[in-house]
């Protein structure tokens, strides 16, 4: 069916014409969406939620380098991905850097600190890697918060950009957003498919063979944690203007796991899993802390919530759901919305066998 | 000075001892690393709160209905969702106990709302014992005491009882064990009652310390982690000794070094730990075979 007669194309970018012909369609879609939403707000969705998708999914991206190709685990990238937004604001507000210069210096910060943490996950494995990286996380978010040079407990207010002298408002982020994120996805893709992305991969399948078959263990494992690290970093950066304020309370656990939750149920070991987890699993968040307002359930929950649970804590639902979501995912599709994909795509393949 | 910060480091160390002996328990049997421990223990310790407060229950039954719950809720746990997992990765089992984390806290935070709440305790923790000169709060000391009594059960529970017999050959071989007559998987369930019902009391304790609010077990989690590692994470005696330990250097460092940088120091441990001897102060090394 699909024999690779060459080298050049195991590594290009679109394995075929049909493939490359709805990428091209998909990137029309991307652009002209804000319109679309703007006008007619579809499920509710706004610019806000888009952009806030948008940079989960290039956290998700980068996450899964780590975890479902290197095959190390990280809990504690809501610290990189603080590291990130700290890092942008702060070089913008204090030294008046601009945007272009402050993200990738941002990316390269977190990436650093990736190298660092990547550095005793040498001699790690599986849970301890979980403890140690979960430890991590913490631990930046606690050195944060109590550093007057990051604005403290307080937080910092994330400065109005300026673009040929209009401020930035929320459809101009999301280009700017969609962009990078654009880029960072095919970068994604063609590392995986690269000498790299391949050593990473041997990685995660056995480290012993892949260390005898010539892998260099050090500089691959440092290389994943920092890449990793990069794209959580830029995902900090682009948030903070999202949000337009940061505050280290925001990072904490609870977002590692997200983050985690997001790889999982998109599918490990792919590109456009995390994507579609990302997608997913924002949405739900949004749409699930605001359950009262949902027609027909949200009523329902509130009678219930106010007769046997609390009123005040009926945003835990998301939560729940989210729990739940993560355990089924493991126990029924371990490969997530991708291992779905692929199962559905074989069906009608080999129909009516 | 030195000597007051030993001491309530060591109360709290004991309750750090506590959470890392529950999952120790877990991962020598299993090799499940439990990061639902806290939610666990912190929502047994609501369970306690309802009954102590709003139905005026004796502390002692409500004692023993907390401890009833814990294991219902751990056995709920092993049956309904670990065991259906079909020869599950390291990440799928740290994943399905995450999963449980999150829908323990949500369920408690949807139930309990997100106030902060004193657990009515029998202990108060104002008063304090004063042993010359060294002034000790009541609190403090009863934990320790609660704690070492605990430990000191456990020892024995894990030593002399055939139950405790049949857990350490389960952990040791299992094909063995199941050859010998031992119901493994009951085993396997049995663990994580026991785990729970000791984290139910590390949660209690941990809540009369401090306050009792959905966040509550947060930092201590990982406070057991650093513990477990510290002592070697299939080690009851290391990990015992590892929360020990770290409650006291962790109040030094509080005491003569920086307050608010305190927490960074479990962190520190477990990197350094973990880089110097994997395997923990107590623990044996193993390698696997390939």
């Amino acid at each position: 069916m699909d024999i690779k007669r060459n080298y050049y194309e195991d590594i290009e970018l679109f394995k075929s014409n049909t493939i490359l012909v709805w990428s091209i369609l998909f990137l029309i879609f991307l652009a002209i969406l804000p319109l679309f939403i703007q006008k007619y707000h579809p499920l509710g969705l706004s610019l806000y939620i888009v952009n806030l998708i948008t940079v989960h999914a290039i956290v998700a991206i980068g996450l899964n380098i780590l975890v479902g190709f290197t095959g190390q685990i990280s809990m504690g990238h809501a610290g990189f991905f603080a590291l990130g937004a700290f890092t942008t604001v702060i070089l913008i507000l204090r030294w008046s850097f601009p945007l272009w210069i402050a993200l990738p210096i941002a990316g390269f910060v977190s990436s650093a600190f990736g190298f660092i943490l990547g550095l005793p996950a040498l001699r790690l494995k599986g849970p301890y890697l979980a403890i140690a990286t979960l430890g991590f996380g913490m631990t930046i978010t606690t050195i944060i918060k109590h550093m007057e040079f990051f604005g403290g407990r307080m937080g910092l207010q994330a400065p109005k950009l300026e673009l040929f002298g209009t401020p930035m408002k929320d459809i101009h982020y999301y280009y700017v957003i969609m962009i990078i994120a654009v880029l960072m996805t095919i970068g994604a893709v063609k590392l995986i498919k690269t000498r790299v992305g391949r050593a990473f991969i041997a990685i995660r399948d056995s480290d012993i063979a892949a260390e005898a078959m010539g892998v260099n263990l050090t500089y691959y494992k440092t290389l994943a944690f920092a890449v990793s690290a990069f794209y959580a970093g830029i995902g900090g950066g682009l948030y903070a203007f999202i949000l337009g304020f940061i505050n280290p309370e925001s990072f904490h656990l609870i977002m590692s796991i997200t983050f985690l939750a997001m790889v999982v149920v998109g599918g490990l070991g792919s590109v456009m899993g995390p994507i579609c987890g990302a997608t997913l699993m924002t949405f739900l968040d949004i749409k699930l802390q605001a359950i009262q307002d949902i027609s027909l359930i949200g009523p329902a929950l509130v009678t219930f919530s106010q007769k046997y649970m609390s009123i005040a804590g009926i945003s835990n639902i998301a939560v729940i759901v989210y729990g739940l979501i993560m355990i089924l995912i493991v126990l029924f599709e371990p490969l997530g919305i991708f291992g779905f994909w692929i199962r559905t795509k074989r069906y009608w393949k080999t129909w009516p066998f | 000075m030195f000597g007051q910060l030993v001491v309530s480091g060591l109360a709290v160390g004991a309750c750090y001892a506590l959470i890392a002996i529950a999952m120790v328990i877990i991962y020598k049997t299993s090799e499940v690393l439990n990061f639902a421990q806290g939610e666990m223990a912190m929502i047994s310790t609501f369970i306690a709160f309802t009954l102590l407060e709003t139905h005026q229950v004796p502390f002692p039954y409500a004692l023993a209905l907390t401890f009833l719950f814990a294991i219902l809720l751990a056995v709920f746990f092993e049956l309904v969702f670990l065991r259906q997992a079909k020869d599950p990765t390291v990440l799928g089992l740290i994943i399905i106990t995450l999963g449980f984390e999150m829908v323990l806290m949500g369920f408690v935070g949807w139930k309990w709302g997100p106030d902060q709440r004193a657990l009515p305790f029998p202990v108060s923790n104002i008063e304090a014992y004063n042993f010359y000169g060294l002034i000790i709060s009541k609190i403090n000391f009863w934990t320790l005491i609660v704690s070492l009594v605990l430990m000191f059960i456990l020892f024995l529970f894990f030593r002399y009882t055939k139950l405790g017999i049949a857990m350490r050959a389960t952990q040791q071989n299992q094909l063995a064990a199941r050859v010998m007559g031992i119901r493994t998987k009951w085993i396997f369930s049995f663990t994580w009652a026991l785990s729970s019902m000791v984290g139910a009391v590390a949660g209690m304790l941990i809540a009369a310390l401090g306050v009792l609010d959905p966040p509550m077990m947060m930092d201590p989690l990982l406070k057991g982690f650093a513990s477990g590692v510290l002592g070697g994470m299939t080690s009851l005696p290391g990990a015992a000794l590892g929360g020990a330990l770290l409650g006291v250097i962790e109040n030094l460092f509080g005491g003569y070094v920086s307050l608010s940088f305190k927490s960074v120091v479990a962190f520190a441990i477990i990197v350094l730990m973990l880089c110097i001897k994997p395997s923990g102060l107590l623990a044996k090394h193993y390698v696997k075979k390939v």
